[in-house]
């Protein structure tokens, strides 16, 4: 079964606000196809300050996503409804501890509920703005329509450029097999046939081909650069990553922002390491700057 | 209390006789079977015994006619790429939609490379309908391959009389066959069966052994070449130790057939009753009249399958469920989708399975406890008010769906 938190254990056998908000004065009801899952949430609100007095949920579903509404309705009691919109997904994952990569979408599911619910009490209509498709990469939580769009928007053509425009299939690759499919099918409808071999469309940031061995100096200045090569796509996600200290060829690096206790920061830091030794043609191991107590422990001992 | 495991279509406990008779080959006669010296002399003769003791829980002709394997994907998939490369102008292959994924998978990945693909489906009892399938059978069709039973209803599908159709066309005809060994009866050799796949975990013998049954004059083309070993039709180093153990897991199954169709059906049979009694708006899917002994799949309707299972895991209870949530996949089982088991439902299904090692103590415990569960669940629904769905429930909760 899942591996759930504590925390999702906690909220599923004994949910906070369950059941309807007797005379609520805002309702949004949304369902997540990806699981069948459909959730009711009634809400009262404060009409001078809309202020949120009250929360209540109804949930037809599994664990997490009885979990994230219980969760939802503590989060948002006491926030106005400004606060409340300002409430993501991720928000919700986080109260709960974190949630599996296949259950990401319950979280998804208790953000559009409170969304459509506002949305209802200021009478607008609330439109969901994405489809949800089956889980491709399980690493990074990448499902098949965003794959789909990215190679129709981009022109993909590889699983290296899905991989850069997504992130998908860049963790453990255990997906490939399914992106190449999703690429087939893709190109097929525009006319074009799938080539594993094809060069990718993405061009690699531009970092100088280094030769021969490296002095420490020009390692450093090199690791700053492919650093830099990869930031803007680490700060799309709302995160960054900081060089600490070189030691021989181990770099101790910081995950910064939304990059900071992500359950994928180990996957990133991989990929990190992967990047910087296809640009210098040497061994370098990328480790969490918090590993360098350890080393210092060790040399001072 | 103890736990109570009714996950016997998942998994099984390895019985503890089997463990025994297994062990020596661990720690004394672990020689390869090939060698010529005494730490092997007993192994030949403990795989001889063990292929006799499949062939008579089978009902073979032939102890030749088993191949051991190591497990009943590896069988599955040997039987259908065999049939395909022994016959290589035959460019059909009839199924079901409600085969175990080790068939579906492959056929579709077969359909990528041009093979057609005929999937039967199933009425709302999840049966086939043996008159489409009579006008499918054709000299294009390279093997037919249907489920004894289903994983999840436990509905049999009459393999034997499939069978004597399609030798009558000259088509190969293989059955999975892992729920259905050892619960019901089998006489392979008064059948027109040409391959069968079995697996040990199902009858409680360990994972990773499993059978394919070949019919001797069945033309075949191995899936792994490489030794002479199980007469050079699967090739590599015998798992001896597991060999023998599924050898006296089916000669234990053999012994207590009779019992899973009398006593084992009785707890179940008492489990269906008591909870389809107690628990408003609930049915049991598939075939009731014609199904395995040991299975029950009850849906519970508004409410979804995990968070039943979480909720009995607590309460020390295993069971499974077809819900989506369960697998990380999108849709419901495609068993219930299959019967056209509506969405609200589909996603509540729980199955019971059982085994010898149940107890009708048991049962009463489960039945205790499902009522509490299930009331629980739809206190939080938004498909139900007080004692019952709410009136209309689609109109009345009609979700924006992402």
């Amino acid at each position: 079964m899942w591996d759930y938190s504590d925390k999702v254990k906690e909220h599923f056998f004994n949910p906070k606000n369950a059941g309807a908000v007797v005379d609520a004065n805002a309702t949004g009801e949304v369902g997540s196809i990806s699981c069948g899952d459909a959730l009711r949430l009634t809400l009262k609100v404060e009409e001078e300050t809309e202020v949120i007095l009250e929360a209540g949920f109804q949930t037809f579903g599994c664990g997490s996503a009885i979990a994230s509404s219980s969760v939802l309705t503590e989060i948002i009691k006491g926030m106005t409804l400004d606060e409340a919109l300002k409430v993501t997904n991720q928000d919700i994952a986080d109260h709960l501890e974190g949630l599996p990569p296949e259950k990401m979408h319950c979280s998804v599911m208790g953000r559009e509920a409170l969304q459509a619910a506002i949305a209802n009490y200021r009478g607008e209509e609330w439109a969901d703005d994405h489809a949800e498709g089956a889980l491709v990469c399980k690493c990074f939580a990448i499902d098949a329509v965003m794959i789909e769009e990215m190679v129709w928007a981009n022109k993909l053509r590889t699983v290296e450029d899905v991989t850069n425009f997504t992130k998908a299939g860049g963790g453990c690759a255990s997906c490939h097999e399914d992106i190449e499919a999703i690429l087939e099918k893709v190109l097929a409808e525009k006319g074009e046939k799938f080539d594993p071999e094809a060069a990718p469309v993405t061009k690699k940031p531009v970092v100088a081909e280094v030769k021969g061995p490296l002095t420490n100096l020009q390692r450093i200045k090199k690791i700053e650069e492919v650093l830099e090569s990869l930031r803007p796509a680490l700060m799309a996600d709302g995160g960054d990553v900081e060089l600490v200290e070189v030691i021989g060829n181990t770099a101790y690096v910081n995950m910064t922002g939304a990059c900071s206790g992500c359950q994928m920061a180990a996957m990133t830091i991989a990929g990190i390491q992967q990047r910087l030794m296809e640009v210098m043609g040497e061994f370098i191991k990328v480790v969490p700057a918090s590993e360098m107590k350890k080393l210092v422990n060790i040399e001072v001992a | 209390m103890t736990d109570i495991y009714l996950d016997n279509n998942a998994t099984t406990k390895v019985d503890h006789a089997v463990v025994d008779v297994m062990i020596p080959y661990f720690l004394e006669q672990y020689g390869n079977p090939s060698s010529i010296h005494k730490f092997a002399d007993g192994v030949a003769k403990g795989i001889k015994n063990a292929r006799q003791q499949v062939q008579n829980l089978i009902g073979c002709e032939h102890d030749s006619e088993i191949i051991f394997t190591s497990c009943g994907t590896e069988s599955n998939s040997t039987a259908i790429l065999s049939a395909i490369k022994a016959q290589p102008n035959k460019k059909e292959i009839i199924t079901t939609t409600v085969e175990h994924p080790a068939i579906l998978s492959l056929c579709e990945a077969l359909e990528k490379e041009g093979y057609t693909i005929h999937r039967m489906p199933v009425d709302k009892a999840g049966r086939l309908n043996l008159e489409a399938y009579k006008k499918l059978l054709s000299d294009q069709v390279a093997i037919v391959s249907v489920m004894w039973a289903n994983n999840e209803t436990g509905t049999l599908f009459p393999v034997v009389e499939m069978a004597e159709l399609a030798n009558a066309a000259g088509v190969m005809f293989h059955t999975d066959a892992v729920q259905a060994v050892g619960k019901i009866p089998m006489m392979l050799q008064d059948t027109k069966i040409d391959m069968l796949s079995l697996s040990g975990h199902k009858l409680h013998a360990p994972k990773g052994i499993g059978v394919l049954y070949l019919r001797r004059g069945t033309r075949y083309r191995p899936l792994l070449r490489g030794g002479h070993q199980e007469r050079g039709r699967r090739a590599g180093t015998e798992n001896t130790a597991s060999i023998v153990g599924l050898g006296k897991a089916c000669e234990l199954a053999l012994e207590h057939i009779e019992y899973e169709n009398t006593h084992v059906k009785a707890m179940r049979d008492r489990l269906e009753r008591g909870i389809t009694e107690q628990i408003p708006h609930c049915f049991v899917t598939g075939d009731l009249y014609n199904r395995l002994p040991n299975t029950t799949d009850i849906a519970f309707e508004y409410i979804e399958g995990e968070a039943i299972l979480m909720l009995l895991n607590k309460a020390g209870i295993a069971a499974s469920s077809g819900s989506a949530c369960t697998s990380g996949s999108l849709e419901p089982s495609h068993v219930m989708r299959a019967m056209d088991i509506p969405y609200t439902a589909a996603h509540g299904t729980i199955r019971f399975s059982f085994s010898r090692y149940n107890s009708m103590h048991e049962v009463d415990e489960v039945l205790k406890v499902m009522p509490g569960v299930v009331a629980t669940l739809r206190k939080l629904s938004p498909y139900w008010e007080g004692d019952g769905p709410v009136a209309s429930p689609e109109q009345a909760f009609k979700p924006t769906y992402a």
